[in-house]
């Protein structure tokens, strides 16, 4: 296997003390170095990591007002926890909120909601919750009962970020932060070349606080601060073919540790032309939402919801209102669409 | 040109959802499929059943499968200016279904030329001149390799002489022919041993090629390979010189590589080698445990799950720009006709005129990204080290840098100086580049004159 083994090939003799502090018995290794450490030097090395990336990267200015994107789950907890702490230890200045949104979806938002409530209380932030049914009109249970469970995360994904920067909006917040780390941008990166979608990722993720650590240290600090947690798959995910490029990803990381930030690297040097890197920034017609085509992806997507034309805005665009391409509807292209909707030149006989 | 793509999305596992199949949660779609009763396509013969699970089957009879596949190949082939009268071309040959498709592809193409050479009265176009190469592996995997070796290659040689007319040299080449078999015990990383091999194998088919007077090197690589590749550059983190290795063309090298099977998936390949008998040789290889095999598993899983998800990939990988080096050059030779001189103009169009790249990297042969290169490099670092790029640092080169003058000298000469050969090709293509809106005259006319 890789280089790292060789370090931490047991040898016999006297126990093995912390590699930073050579006081406390070691707890765990990291995955990266295969260093052992304790308990404590693991949370400040963890959240000494997070310091130095907020610094370097001159994340924040004294006095703003920053949303953490809350869901409840692992990476928002830690995120929230390790922000608040932060904030208090090196004097940060900022003013934090805590932003959560509610898909709708009995019996696993529910419960993660009542999480984040808790870490309201806990952590002492403030909790603002955005619903899907406040901002769409549609709840995620309404959605797949309409169009089952094959394009259902699509949606959510679209329409979460959506809410995540309108409800930052509405809240008059300078900066939102994302608990994103690099295994899911990663992943995000793969998910792109395999269904197609090259250029978009680049300007996705804004803020990014945990680029340097992976998905297992974030986990094991959870675990081991005890952290108020919701830890269940979404109901609707079964089918969520994001599982392949996460299981991948695990083997990947478990074979070269390194791999998951060469992905992110990869993604950054692509050699994408000019022409399809900055979509020109204009505003949804619809909604007024930022958009670089006439209308939004959330507001094609409704369309499609309101219409019953549930395949809409899925896939690539085929004509209809962002008309991405003039050509004539192929008879293969118009499997989605009602033979009302077609013009009468366009069908095949 | 649009028939041939209706053809193309037609045929098993390729191109877009908008082949009105179920895409999203690909459960396997065979027993979807309505029994065809005729030839999609002639709608005269009856359809080919291949009973291999795979996706399309019984959609096409023999012929119209056949001409599918290899129409996908002569278009690759003409409109790339790939093969053309006047060249002699080196099929490399491994024995795998891939490469024995190529193979019988060329010698298809070339007997046809053979044909119309003998039916022509002023016989001015030459029919193009193919010979065969098989590298000898077994010096880097003596326990696996040796005993299965010699018969190999007799069947290689036999298969060649099969061939023709017209007749075909074979060249074998013993790999260690271009480097001291020590180089491969000093890399640790297993991924990284893998690589440097594929290397090396490239710099061994160079070498023949150049010296045997070849000008093409015609590589099997087919739509899944190149999508496993997509998939391990990526996890790399060689992101920027992928673009390079997926086109049709790749004229980075001495003797430019060519692909005309990039358009065509594993299925139809296998499928070819079954109904037309063509035999293949699989050498067994010790078991390789690093990341490429990962990357090819997952392919296999996913393809299983959405039978077009290979050509997806590459599809996707192919909005990247390629550099200027992934088209035949059109100064490379004047006996080029001049249809094929003006598609290669109209075709090169898309291709990025600004000349960035200043150098590769001695191993791979990877464009250097321009902050790769001076990222953590120091006035006393070893050259070889600063030339590289940051995946071969990590993976080939020794951790220490104490080893680092002696694997160099290990290093086969070649890998040096292919870059500084190509540095001074570059430079001249550049500035051709550069001032070609100057000049007064275009390619013909210069020729002409």
């Amino acid at each position: 296997m890789e280089k790292g083994e060789a370090k931490s090939k047991k040898a016999g003799g006297p126990p093995r003390l912390c590699c930073i502090c050579n006081e406390r018995r070691p707890v765990l290794k990291r995955p990266k170095t295969l260093q052992q450490i304790c308990r404590e030097c693991f949370y400040e090395v963890f959240e000494e990591e997070i310091h130095q990336v907020i610094v370097k990267n001159r994340l924040f200015k004294s006095g703003e007002r920053v949303a953490i994107g809350a869901s409840g789950g692992k990476d928002s907890t830690v995120l929230a926890y390790v922000l608040s702490e932060l904030n208090r230890r090196h004097s940060y200045g900022l003013d934090l909120f805590l932003l959560s949104i509610d898909e709708g979806i009995t019996g696993y938002r529910d419960d993660s909601l009542e999480t984040v409530k808790r870490n309201e209380l806990q952590y002492g932030l403030p909790l603002q919750i955005l619903s899907y049914k406040d901002l769409y009109g549609w709840t995620m249970d309404d959605i797949v009962k309409m169009i089952g469970l094959k394009n259902n995360c699509t949606f959510c994904g679209v329409f979460r970020r959506q809410a995540l920067d309108r409800g930052a909006a509405l809240l008059k917040v300078d900066k939102l932060v994302t608990g994103h780390n690099a295994d899911d941008i990663a992943e995000t990166v793969l998910l792109n070349i395999l269904r197609g979608d090259i250029a978009r990722y680049v300007y996705i993720y804004l803020f990014l606080i945990m680029l340097s650590l992976g998905y297992i240290m974030i986990h094991t600090y959870a675990y081991f601060k005890k952290l108020d947690y919701f830890s269940t798959e979404c109901i609707y995910s079964p089918n969520a073919y994001r599982g392949f490029a996460r299981e991948f990803i695990k083997d990947l990381e478990r074979l070269r540790p390194r791999a998951i930030l060469d992905i992110i690297k990869s993604g950054e040097d692509f050699r994408i032309a000019t022409t399809t890197k900055m979509p020109e920034q204009g505003t949804c017609e619809r909604c007024g939402y930022i958009s670089s085509q006439k209308w939004c992806k959330a507001c094609v997507l409704l369309e499609g919801l309101n219409r019953g034309l549930p395949k809409m805005g899925i896939g690539r665009a085929r004509g209809g209102v962002n008309g991405g391409d003039h050509k004539k509807e192929t008879k293969a292209g118009s499997t989605v669409k009602s033979l009302e909707s077609k013009q009468c030149g366009s069908l095949d006989f | 040109m649009c028939s041939i793509l209706a053809m193309a999305c037609n045929s098993s596992g390729c191109e877009s959802g908008s082949c009105g199949r179920d895409k999203e949660n690909g459960r396997s779609k065979v027993e979807e499929v309505k029994e065809e009763s005729v030839c999609l396509k002639c709608k005269s013969n009856e359809p080919m059943k291949f009973g291999d699970g795979g996706s399309d089957d019984g959609r096409f009879c023999a012929d119209c499968f056949r001409s599918n596949v290899y129409g996908k190949f002569r278009l690759a082939v003409t409109s790339h200016a790939m093969i053309t009268p006047s060249d002699n071309v080196l099929v490399a040959f491994s024995g795998g279904s891939s490469s024995r498709v190529a193979l019988q592809f060329v010698h298809e193409l070339q007997v046809k030329a053979l044909k119309n050479y003998e039916a022509s009265r002023d016989r001015s176009l030459p029919v193009f001149g193919v010979g065969v190469a098989f590298v000898d592996e077994s010096a880097a995997f003596p326990a696996a390799l040796s005993g299965e070796m010699g018969d190999a290659v007799a069947w290689v040689r036999s298969t060649v002489l099969s061939m023709s007319p017209p007749e075909k040299d074979l060249h074998v080449v013993p790999i260690e022919s271009v480097f001291a078999l020590k180089l491969l015990d000093s890399v640790s990383d297993e991924t990284g041993k893998e690589d440097l091999l594929l290397h090396l194998k490239m710099l061994s088919l160079q070498k023949v090629a150049s010296e045997n007077g070849y000008n093409r090197l015609v590589v099997g690589s087919c739509t899944s390979r190149l999508a496993s590749h997509v998939l391990t550059a990526t996890v790399k983190g060689r992101g920027y010189s992928l673009s390079a290795d997926i086109q049709h063309v790749d004229a980075r090298w001495k003797v430019p590589i060519v692909m005309p099977l990039r358009d065509c998936v594993w299925q139809e390949i296998t499928r070819l080698c079954h109904l037309d008998g063509l035999k293949t040789v699989e050498l067994a290889r010790h078991p390789q445990s690093g990341i490429n095999d990962l990357v090819s598993s997952f392919v296999a899983l996913l393809q299983e799950e959405n039978p077009s998800r290979e050509c997806t990939i590459v599809r996707t990988a192919a909005k990247l720009t390629p550099f200027y080096f992934n088209k035949i050059p059109e100064t490379d030779d004047s006996c080029v006709p001049m249809a094929t001189q003006r598609r290669l103009k109209k075709f090169n169009l898309k291709y990025d005129g600004s000349m960035t790249t200043e150098a590769f990297c001695p191993i791979c042969n990877g464009p250097l990204n321009g902050s790769d290169s001076s990222e953590g490099y120091h006035e006393s670092d070893n050259t070889l080290y600063a030339a590289c790029c940051s995946s071969c640092r990590f993976q080939i080169l020794p951790q220490d840098r104490s080893s680092l003058e002696h694997f160099g000298s290990l290093l086969p000469h070649h890998m040096v100086s292919q870059a500084k050969h190509h540095q001074k090709v570059d430079s001249q293509t550049y500035l051709r580049e550069k001032i070609k809106d100057c000049l007064l005259m275009d390619d013909e006319e210069a020729e002409a004159v």
